[in-house]
């Protein structure tokens, strides 16, 4: 159904107006524009002095032109091919990531789990949408999603077999339910074959998902 | 609170949906609440304060509406709670005659130097540990009402201190304003047949950060 009016809609149901609560319930599923209420916040938060729109165009420059999982693809590279720089990963993930350049905002304190044969590490946040943002970028909607974030806990092996990722028995599966301000990396296996790649030819193997624990690296690589 | 937020543990939330090619934002807008979230000033606020504003949201609400709609509710919804908007400014995009201007906003050539830094909730400050790794614990069978961060799926089970990650602000207190309480906070390893009785594998587990405040001897 199309709303006649819906560039006003979003402003004025906000108002409250009894005329537009009435309009409102034909919409419920979309209680008002988003769009149109972000406008009118931005516009509020520049005219009180809390926020420069210049600003906001360089966070939305940087999260979506940035950062990103081809971050994390050169940490997990870098550990592959030097064993000293995997210890210093695996024992002050912070320090060693920020040695290629990767720290700051939603990745202070930087914790990596190494996947191998028996161990299989897996990152969730139940409580919200905690993700390492300086190595994976922000998160993919359904690491924020409902059925995610709810299952991921009591049934990680069926979570897995959704992303196509079947674990034998004798592996244990280890959830990492990120409920404090600590940030989880996965530090994936390195695929068997791979044996003569240089790093470069490695980060391009690994992807966001295997970095989250919800899939392996394959020489094949992959989308996600 | 026990709000839907916390979501560990439960079942009919539907399947995973995966997107190909997802672009890091759908929709213009959603970038831009993304964004004002970040940079807009909002004095004493605080990240737990700022995520309790999600969990106020009712739960009708929460499960109906996007990620970046709850972003946008809880940016709404904590200018109002932290006075820095009315809801009459908020619905109109104006600024009401009179309204203080605040401090100088967030510039452009600061964005670099914020995000490098973050918003570290780690202190510096020599706080006891309460417990050891190896030991055994016990998550507390406790209900706030507030913002908290101990899970409901945990509470009452007993695990064992994996790692001690150091001190860090206690998101209850801060949350509130009642201070930031820095204490230990431990990655502790509950089996999965703890949590979720014998249809868990014997072998796998859950780890779950938990400070101090969130847990008892054995």
């Amino acid at each position: 159904m199309v709303c006649p009016t819906e560039e006003l809609y979003g402003l004025v149901f906000v108002t409250q107006t009894n005329k537009n609560r009435a309009h409102a319930h034909e919409h419920q599923a979309v209680p008002s524009d988003p769009a149109l209420r972000v406008k009118a916040l931005e516009s509020l938060l520049v005219e009180k002095g809390l926020v420069d729109p210049a600003a906001l165009d360089a966070l939305i420059d940087t999260y979506e032109h940035k950062v990103g999982p081809r971050n994390g693809a050169r940490v997990v590279a870098r550990a592959w091919v030097d064993p000293a720089y995997k210890r210093r990963l695996l024992t002050n993930a912070s320090a060693a990531i920020a040695e290629l350049g990767f720290s700051g905002m939603q990745g202070e304190d930087m914790v990596v789990l190494e996947n191998g044969p028996k161990v299989h590490n897996l990152v969730v946040c139940t409580l919200c949408s905690c993700y390492p943002w300086p190595v994976l970028g922000l998160p993919p909607v359904w690491y924020k999603s409902a059925p995610y974030r709810s299952r991921s806990v009591i049934d990680p092996r069926g979570v897995l077999r959704e992303f196509g990722l079947e674990l034998a028995e004798d592996v244990e599966v280890r959830v990492w339910d990120s409920t404090a301000e600590l940030r989880y990396l996965v530090l994936p296996e390195r695929p068997a074959g791979s044996e003569k790649m240089t790093e470069e030819e490695l980060a391009a193997l690994v992807t966001r998902d295997s970095m989250i624990g919800v899939a392996k690296v394959t020489l094949a690589g992959g989308q996600a | 609170m026990n709000g839907i937020h916390d979501m560990g543990g439960m079942h009919g939330l539907g399947p995973i949906e995966r997107e190909n090619d997802e672009p890091v934002f759908h929709r213009p807008w959603e970038g831009r609440v993304f964004a004002l979230n970040l940079a807009a000033r909002t004095g004493k606020g605080n990240l737990d304060h700022s995520r309790y504003g999600i969990e106020l949201l009712p739960a009708a609400d929460y499960l109906r509406m996007s990620y970046y709609e709850k972003w946008l509710a809880r940016l709404e919804g904590n200018l109002v709670r932290l006075g820095l908007a009315t809801e009459d400014e908020i619905a109109s995009g104006k600024s009401a005659p009179g309204a203080p201007r605040s401090t100088p906003a967030l510039t452009t050539a600061m964005v670099p130097v914020t995000l490098g830094r973050g918003r570290p909730a780690r202190r510096d400050v020599a706080v006891a540990p309460r417990f050891q790794v190896n030991q055994q614990v016990r998550a507390r069978n406790i209900h706030p009402t507030g913002h908290t961060r101990l899970p409901r799926y945990a509470r009452g089970k007993v695990g064992s201190i994996a790692r001690d990650h150091g001190v860090f602000v206690f998101p209850d207190s801060n949350s509130r304003f009642e201070g930031e309480k820095p204490q230990h906070v431990y990655s502790v390893r509950f089996a999965a047949r703890e949590l979720w009785g014998e249809q868990a594998s014997p072998r796998d587990a859950v780890y779950i950060d938990m400070w101090d405040d969130y847990l008892e001897r054995v």
